[in-house]
């Protein structure tokens, strides 16, 4: 690992202000993935300015429509609340999915989605929720945040402050997970709105997306059968040493599939 | 360079490191407690697994910053006020569940935090949630035995406690 300088933020306030005064700074939120490329040198900031003291961005708060979690709120913290598994399960159960026991007490929200890597699990329940990220200076919608690998709307000095999540009738979340790592090859979230399906794809292209074909097959009808028969196409999809395109095409339905079996039995 | 004060299986070290000074390194090098171990370095096999304020992290993954204030117990704070070993690692001795013994620090460390979220875990569950910790002789299940019978006597001791 390069050396860095190290910044603790009393607040938001001050964290924008170290942000704005260390060129090349990075924020430091959980680290499970900023320190892992720092050590392989594959990110050299000159400064780390951690927000863990910053208690403002810590928590889940559960409206009637809607739930509220803060950027520093860890994937532990929402996988052990029996508040959410009552009104969101597919969230609930999506974090408790990620990498493993000890990861998720350190990882939080806002830094896998300030991150966006394209197998990374929170992305899904983002866009498919219909959610709403809120960063020190605005509000962007999930539709315009996700812009690429490892690309998203955030500018230079914005700081993820906390998620809105709308509240659906029903949600599930399935995943092929790379048996080490525990990412995603490839996973779908699907949320039923009642009036609109939302299906998130994450782990098979470079960024999550929306799959179009599959949200008006369910919109119809919540059915195995309304989805079995649509192919993705491979153009775009992700090929790796793990799964090429074609291989990460079925399982986009085969995960689909495995996720509407679920909604149904909720 | 920074000043670091860590409480440590209840001792305070300070000390003066590098900002880039993982915590295992903290652990093993400046308190020179080297019953956590460095296997893979990648956040992955969990030999490094210590309680930051009571939750299992793994250490080569943390900064000893981001733990700077905090409490951090590792395997050497399991001995017994009377000198004897913790339940887990008897559970871990009599159901020989270590060959080389690597990977145990961070094994019996995952492993208590596991018992303190599930009290009596199944097998299948032990299996899914030791998933974060890489055993390179394989000695899994040894290990699964091992958690399960320290689950019984640990909950035999709280009862009668």
């Amino acid at each position: 690992m390069y050396s860095f300088k190290f910044h603790h933020a009393k607040n938001l306030q001050n964290a924008t202000e170290l942000l704005a005064s260390n060129t090349d700074a990075k924020l430091l939120a959980g680290g499970q993935s900023l320190l892992a490329s720092m050590k392989l040198r594959l990110n050299n900031p000159s400064a780390l300015i951690d927000l863990k003291g910053i208690e403002e961005l810590v928590g889940i708060e559960i409206l009637t429509n809607e739930v509220f979690v803060g950027a520093m709120t860890r994937h532990a913290q929402v996988a052990g609340s029996i508040e959410l598994q009552n009104v969101i399960p597919g969230l609930h159960h999506l974090a408790g999915s990620i990498a493993d026991r000890m990861v998720r007490n350190m990882g939080t929200l806002g830094g896998s989605l300030a991150n966006s890597d394209p197998s990374a699990d929170y992305p899904a329940a983002t866009l498919a929720l219909n959610s709403t990220i809120f960063t020190n200076q605005r509000s962007i919608p999930a539709d315009d945040f996700f812009k690429g690998l490892f690309q998203t709307a955030l500018n230079e000095h914005e700081i993820i402050t906390k998620v809105r999540f709308l509240i659906p009738k029903r949600s599930a979340y399935v995943k092929f997970k790379h048996p080490a790592s525990r990412y995603a090859v490839v996973g779908v979230f699907i949320a039923d709105f009642g009036h609109e399906v939302r299906v998130a794809v994450t782990g098979a292209a470079s960024c999550v997306f929306r799959h179009a074909a599959m949200e008006s097959a369910l919109s119809k009808e919540m059915s195995v059968d309304s989805i079995s028969d649509i192919m993705t196409p491979t153009t775009n999809l992700n090929c790796d040493i793990f799964a090429d395109e074609e291989y990460r095409s079925n399982l986009i339905t085969r995960m689909a599939i495995k996720a509407v079996e679920k909604i149904n039995h909720l | 360079m920074v000043s670091v004060s860590i409480n440590i299986n209840g001792k305070v070290e300070t000390h003066f490191i590098e900002e880039r000074t993982l915590l295992v390194n903290f652990i093993r090098e400046n308190c020179r407690l080297t019953g956590t171990h460095i296997g893979c370095d990648t956040a992955q096999c969990g030999a490094c697994t210590v309680h930051l304020n009571d939750k299992a992290i793994k250490s080569c993954n943390v900064l000893a910053l981001q733990a700077d204030g905090s409490t951090v117990k590792t395997i050497e704070s399991l001995i017994q006020s009377d000198g004897n070993l913790h339940p887990m690692q008897i559970a871990f001795n009599e159901e020989h569940a270590l060959q080389c013994g690597y990977c145990t620090p961070g094994m019996i460390m995952s492993a208590l935090n596991l018992l303190e979220m599930y009290p009596n875990p199944s097998e299948d569950l032990i299996r899914e949630q030791i998933s974060s910790n890489l055993c390179r002789c394989t000695g899994y299940h040894n290990i699964v035995k091992a958690i399960k019978s320290a689950a019984v006597k640990m909950n035999f001791k709280n009862s009668i406690a």
